[in-house]
């Protein structure tokens, strides 16, 4: 999910970092491409020999809805892992501390669980086939269609800039070449989306779950060995930020909340009202209840138990993602070094850049470098090593917390195998915005606006052809943002903008009644545009931030939150007006739509153990000590 | 996903054997050898034990989701 992907890689920097690496980060060795080769032989396996499980539509689309609870808990939660998410976050950690949590716990956790409890019936009662499905069925085609056709243009856009992204990673880290790693990713996903259809993207989905732990663990696990614990961890970190300069205060780095009652006691300069409202409800709900990316793997669940179930056993995991994301970049704060035995200092994208080095070893723009170094939390006798050159001089980004510290315990197979991991990462990535597009492109667009009278066997064929043109699509939108860069910013904002008029028609649709149909079409168009507009006014003039957040301290990372809160109070706002001056649904019209004008079908009793309340109370009590412990 | 058809759980047992075999494999030659791969906290042989896990978890899935296995 690029709308989540931290501003520092949200922000077109990797073009920029693509153009200074001159020397890859890690070096293969056979066994590590051995590794890699069985991935990518594994994949187009699955792809071939579930072809033959695929040649109906509802197989084809809902992967035949018979996934069990795990399954489709761990897809659920594997597509939101992606490769960018995992560095940028553990780059996030390294520069602002346990403050990135945030988007593990309370960005997700609690609208996982009522995804689960309550919202999913819903989804499922419908037999919707997607998230524009269920608008069709609770607002009308105009809604739907307004829906599809945005989220199909996001997935196949955010697709190529995935692409473009893995891309530039494994030529930084790796030295490969950029159309090689694009042609070779997006061939095996056509090959085994195309295919096996969702029911190979799901498989390769948990395959890839299984991977990233198996690649990733280890780093945090011989991390605190060798930082002595998590005591050790603290105490070192503590000790470093006594000699950086513009840094946070060491205790910062340890705590949720504590320092969110003001914009500018925290380094991310956000309120804790923006990380509840506009993190913690909108933009959380909004994913991982609407985004049809993530809703498709739950509404394959072969019956509404497991469909319940799912998220909620996703959310454990979700809850456990910071030990292989937060915990590696903490780590690298005190235990990355250079070839001399001093720590090795992350800095920011623009820093990187400022202080690019000439052929020759030299830094090529002094006074330039100097100014960038200035503003950066850089040790005098770091940044003097910067500007005399030579060996250990280059400096890396925040973004490079991960695989550095990967290069740095991982030998070899183990380097191969962590590699593989963000490979995989990458690659089910894209498969789930190729699968999505092509379900809302066939069902919603295709079926619904261009031909309605195609038999099964065709809409599986469009079904097919639509991930060979998508993914066709995407590489175009890789080289596209490969040479305009700034598009890449805009693609990204696409998300964010769209998700919070989203999240405001579906609420207001499943749980009110009065509900018009004009009123989700116009509260979904108008807070769209409303969105879009506080984006681009804030990109046009800067100053705005302070506006939209409310604050002069806020930064960067407030605006995503508090642009996603004011939007959905837009869209909410125009909802209940156009509802209030409108004629309403007959009741008996929501049957299956609406809370309390649907009969929930029964569930067969089963064991306490087996409950999915049980187990949301669990997640529940655990999501809350956690933030305690933390606090 | 049982039954005649392959569960996913058995393709993830394939992977993690393979995987397991090639990394405990090379790392034992290298502790058997006295060979210490250039990174941090070689002297621990990670590749022994974290491949020694990923082939038990691995035959353990292999096993217990065979194709054909009731």
């Amino acid at each position: 999910m690029l709308g989540l992907v931290p501003s520092a890689l949200a922000a077109g920097h990797l073009p920029a970092l693509l153009a200074l690496s001159a020397e890859p980060l890690a070096h293969l060795k056979t066994l590590d491409i051995a590794v890699i080769v069985i991935y990518f032989a594994m994949v187009i396996w699955i792809g071939f020999y579930l072809k033959g499980q695929s040649n109906t539509s509802e197989e084809f689309f809902m992967a035949g809805r018979e996934m069990t609870a795990w399954i489709a808990g761990l897809s659920f939660v594997s597509a939101n892992l992606g490769s960018l998410e995992l560095m940028g976050w553990a780059g996030s950690a390294y520069q602002y501390g346990i403050l990135a949590t945030h988007w593990y716990w309370i960005g997700a956790i609690p609208a996982m669980v009522f995804l689960g409890l309550v919202m999913m019936p819903f989804y499922y009662v419908s037999k919707t086939h997607s998230v524009p499905g269920y608008l069709d069925l609770r607002y009308g085609r105009a809604a739907s269609s307004v829906a599809a056709i945005s989220f199909a243009t996001e997935m196949i856009l955010m697709s190529g800039v995935n692409m473009f992204a893995m891309a530039v990673v494994m030529k930084v880290v790796l030295g490969w070449d950029i159309s090689f790693s694009i042609i070779v990713s997006s061939v095996a996903v056509a090959l085994y989306v195309g295919l096996g259809g969702l029911r190979s993207a799901i498989f390769n989905e948990v395959l890839q779950f299984v991977l990233i732990w198996g690649g990733a663990l280890l780093v945090p696990i011989l991390g605190l060995i060798q930082a002595g614990g998590v005591d050790g961890l603290k105490r070192q970190i503590m000790h470093n930020m006594q000699t950086m300069t513009g840094g946070v205060a060491g205790d910062s780095y340890f705590h949720l909340w504590r320092d969110l009652g003001s914009f500018s006691a925290n380094p991310m300069g956000v309120h804790w009202s923006g990380i509840v409202l506009g993190l913690g409800f909108v933009i959380s709900f909004g994913y991982w209840t609407t985004d049809f990316l993530v809703v498709q793997r739950v509404l394959a669940a072969h019956n509404l138990r497991a469909a319940r179930m799912a998220p909620i056993i996703a959310s454990f995991f979700k809850m456990a993602t910071p030990f292989i994301v937060i915990l590696p970049g903490l780590l690298g704060l005190v235990l990355l070094q250079n070839g001399d035995g001093s720590r090795r200092q992350l800095v920011g994208e623009d820093v990187v850049t400022a202080c690019a080095m000439n052929n020759a070893g030299q830094v090529a723009n002094v006074s330039v470098c100097q100014a960038a170094m200035a503003k950066s939390s850089l040790t005098p006798d770091a940044q003097q090593k910067v500007l005399a050159g030579g060996p250990d001089a280059e400096l890396h980004s925040y973004n490079q917390a991960l695989p550095l510290m990967m290069v740095r315990y991982l030998g070899p197979g183990l380097l191969g195998l962590g590699i593989t991991a963000l490979i995989a990462g990458f690659m089910s990535g894209m498969a789930g915005n190729v699968s999505a597009f092509s379900t809302v492109w066939t069902y919603d667009i295709y079926k619904a606006l261009i031909n309605k009278r195609g038999s099964d066997s065709h809409y599986v064929l469009v079904g097919r052809l639509s991930i060979l043109v998508g993914v066709a699509v995407s590489i175009g939108a890789a080289y596209l943002v490969m040479h305009a860069h700034g598009i890449m910013d805009y693609v990204q904002a696409l998300f964010s903008i769209f998700i919070a008029p989203l999240l405001a028609a579906i609420l207001f649709g499943m749980f009110w009644k009065r509900a018009t149909k004009l009123a989700g079409f116009i509260g979904l168009l108008t807070g769209i545009v409303f969105s879009a507009s506080l984006f681009m006014w804030v990109k046009v003039t800067p100053a705005a931030l302070a506006v939209v957040a409310l604050s002069p301290d806020a930064k960067p990372m407030a605006e995503n939150v508090f642009r996603a809160w004011w939007a959905f109070c837009f869209a909410a706002i125009v909802i209940v007006v156009v509802s209030l001056l409108t004629k309403p649904r007959p009741v008996a019209e929501l049957d299956g739509l609406v809370y309390g004008a649907t009969k929930l079908p029964r569930e067969e009793p089963v064991p306490w153990f087996k409950s999915e309340y049980t187990w949301a109370i669990i997640v529940v009590v655990l999501f809350a000590a956690l933030n305690i412990i933390f606090w | 996903m049982h039954g005649s058809k392959i569960s996913i759980w058995f393709f993830i047992g394939v992977l993690l054997t393979a995987y397991g075999v090639l990394i405990a494999g090379n790392g034992v030659i290298d502790l058997v050898m006295g060979k210490l791969a250039p990174v941090q906290l070689a002297e621990l042989h990670a590749p022994v034990w974290w491949g020694g896990t990923l082939l038990a978890l691995g035959l353990f899935y292999l096993i217990k989701f065979r194709p054909g296995k009731a």
